[in-house]
C-alpha cells in the first residue's frame, strides 16, 4: 500500500530510486579498490546472514573463515560489501595472528534485498569470498519521521 | 499419590488451554537470540543507563529494589486516578523530590523505566481489574478507527499469527515493555509503540499520557495477566 | 551519556583462544536519511573500533553506516599473558569512549 509517507521513508532509506542500478556499479569499484583487480576465490569464507530478515535496521551478522591463523598464514582482514545500500561499505575488520580464530559477529543495516559480500584477505596477498542473499521487507506500523 | 497425579493432569490442562502467545515467540530465532542474550540485548544498554539514573536521582533514597513494581502498572492512583509506570515515576519526581518531570519518550525516562521494569524479568503480569477504565481500555481494543478502518482486534485477535509486510503479527500483548524495537532502533514504551498502530491504521493517535491510552495500556496488560515480564524485549 | 558493556572471560590458559563480545550504545545516524521537510540529518557515526592488549593492538574495526545503531562487535583473541584489554571507540563529532578488562593466563 503505497502513501506519501511510504514514498518519504523509503526514500530515505535507498535515496532516490535512479541510484538503486548504480550501487552494485559501487560495490564493484570499492572491491576493485581493495584487490586490485584480484581474483576472488571462492570458498574459506562462510558468511552467515538470515536468508528473511525481521527488519532492515538491524540485521544479525557472523563470518567466519578457515584458516590456521599462524604468523605465516593468517587472515589480515575481512571486508563486508552490499550491493544495494547507499554505500557499499560495510565493515572492515583488521586481524592477524592475535586474533587466535578468524570469526567476527556484527548487525548490519540492509536497506533492500540484496546481496552482502564477505572478502577474506590473506597474508599471503590472496582474497577468497563468499556472498549471502537476504530478503529485506517494510516493518507495517511506522512512524513519523524526525521533524524539521 | 493419586491425588498428585490428579494435580498434574489438572494443571497441565490449564496450561493447555491459554492460548496466549508472547509476541517473543513470533519473531525469527536470530531475533529471540538478541532478547535473550544480556550481554547482546541492545535494551540491556537502557536498563544499565537508567540504574545509573536512579543512583544518581536519588531514588535509592526511598527505594530499595523494585521487584514485581512494574507487573502491576496501570494501577490507580488515589489522588490522581489510572497511571502508568511512567508516569508514576513522573509523579514520585515531582511530589517527592521537587524535580521537573522527564518529557515522554525523552532517552532518560525510558532508561529509567526500563530499569524498573526489568526488575519483574520473568515474573507474571498482575492486574486484576474491573471498572470503568478497563471497560473503556477494551472498548477502544475492539472499536474500528481510523481511514483503514480497523479495529487493534481486526489483527490482533482475527489474524493473529498471519503475516503482515515482513512479520508476524502478534496478539499484542505487552509482555516486554520497555522494549527495543528493532525498526526504531531504540528502546520505547508501550504508547510510542501503540501510536505507531494507530498511524498504521490512518487514524488520530491520542499526545502521550492521555487518559484513553494509559486505559488501552491498562486493558492490553489486564489481558495479559499472568504472563511473564520479558523486559526488555526486543521485537521487530 | 554513551555507555559500553564487554563480555569475555577473566580467566584463560595461555595459547586459549577466547571470544570478546562487545556493546556501545550510538545511534549510528547514516547520514542519508532526510526530515519529512526534505532536510538531510547529518551524519554521526563510531567509525573505529580498536582492541589493544597490553598496549598492543589484537583487532581493530572499520565501521560505516551500515552497521546498526547500538554497534554489536564479537571477535577472538589469543590469551597470551596476564593483562590489561583496552577497547575505544571513536568517530564523527569527536565521539571517543574507552573501557577496559582485566584478564587473568595461568
Amino acid at each position: 500500500m503505497m502513501n506519501r509517507r511510504r514514498f518519504l521513508v523509503l526514500t530515505a532509506a535507498t535515496l532516490a530510486a535512479p541510484r538503486l542500478g548504480a550501487a552494485a556499479d559501487e560495490m564493484q569499484a570499492a572491491i576493485r579498490k581493495l584487490t586490485g583487480g584480484a581474483p576472488l576465490n571462492p570458498g574459506r569464507v562462510t558468511l552467515e546472514l538470515p536468508p528473511l530478515s525481521e527488519n532492515g535496521h538491524v540485521v544479525p551478522m557472523r563470518v567466519a573463515v578457515a584458516s590456521p591463523m599462524t604468523q605465516a598464514d593468517h587472515v589480515r582482514a575481512i571486508h563486508v560489501f552490499t550491493e544495494k545500500n547507499p554505500q557499499p561499505n560495510v565493515a572492515g575488520f583488521r586481524l592477524g595472528p592475535r586474533a587466535g580464530r578468524a570469526v567476527v559477529q556484527t548487525r548490519v543495516r540492509l536497506a533492500d534485498t540484496q546481496s552482502v559480500i564477505a572478502i577474506a584477505e590473506m597474508s599471503d596477498g590472496s582474497f577468497w569470498s563468499a556472498s549471502a542473499h537476504v530478503v529485506v521487507t517494510l516493518a507495517a506500523c511506522l512512524e513519523e519521521l524526525p521533524g524539521s | 499419590m493419586r491425588f498428585a497425579a490428579l494435580i498434574v493432569v489438572f494443571l497441565a490442562a490449564a496450561a493447555a488451554a491459554d492460548e496466549r502467545r508472547s509476541g517473543y515467540d513470533y519473531m525469527r530465532a536470530e531475533t529471540r537470540a538478541m532478547q535473550d542474550d544480556e550481554l547482546a540485548n541492545p535494551g540491556m544498554l537502557a536498563v544499565m543507563e537508567g540504574e545509573g539514573l536512579w543512583r544518581r536521582s536519588g531514588c535509592a533514597g526511598c527505594h530499595q529494589d523494585m521487584k514485581g513494581v512494574a507487573t502491576r502498572y496501570p494501577s490507580f492512583d488515589p489522588g490522581k486516578g489510572l497511571l502508568n509506570l511512567e508516569q508514576r515515576i513522573n509523579l514520585c519526581r515531582t511530589e517527592r523530590q521537587q524535580a521537573p518531570a522527564l518529557a515522554y519518550e525523552s532517552r532518560e525516562l525510558v532508561a529509567l523505566t526500563a530499569f524498573v521494569a526489568s526488575q519483574s524479568r520473568g515474573q507474571p503480569i498482575q492486574i486484576f481489574a474491573h471498572g470503568e477504565s478497563l471497560e473503556r481500555g477494551k472498548a477502544t481494543f475492539y472499536r474500528r478507527q481510523g481511514q483503514v478502518n480497523l479495529a487493534c482486534a481486526s489483527c490482533h485477535e482475527h489474524n493473529a499469527g498471519k503475516r503482515l509486510a515482513g512479520n508476524a503479527i502478534p496478539q499484542a500483548h505487552p509482555t516486554g515493555y520497555p522494549l527495543y524495537r528493532l525498526e526504531w532502533q531504540a528502546v520505547g514504551s508501550l504508547q510510542r509503540r501503540l501510536r505507531n498502530c494507530l498511524a498504521g491504521i490512518r487514524a488520530e493517535a491520542p499526545t502521550y499520557g492521555a487518559p484513553e491510552l494509559v486505559e488501552l495500556e491498562f486493558f492490553l496488560m489486564w489481558r495479559a495477566n499472568g504472563m511473564r515480564l520479558e523486559t526488555p524485549a526486543v521485537r521487530p | 551519556m554513551s555507555s559500553a558493556r564487554i563480555s569475555m572471560p577473566s580467566q584463560a590458559r595461555r595459547g586459549e583462544v577466547i571470544e570478546v563480545r562487545t556493546i556501545v550504545s550510538h545511534q549510528m545516524e547514516t547520514g542519508f536519511r532526510r526530515t519529512e521537510r526534505g532536510t538531510a540529518i547529518a551524519r554521526d557515526i563510531i567509525q573505529l573500533f580498536v582492541c589493544t592488549y597490553n598496549g598492543v593492538e589484537v583487532f581493530r574495526a572499520e565501521l560505516h553506516p551500515a552497521i546498526a545503531a547500538n554497534p554489536y562487535i564479537a571477535f577472538s583473541t589469543v590469551a597470551t599473558e596476564s593483562g590489561t584489554l583496552e577497547f575505544r571507540w571513536s568517530g564523527d563529532n569527536g565521539f571517543a569512549l574507552t573501557e577496559t578488562a582485566t584478564l587473568q593466563v595461568a
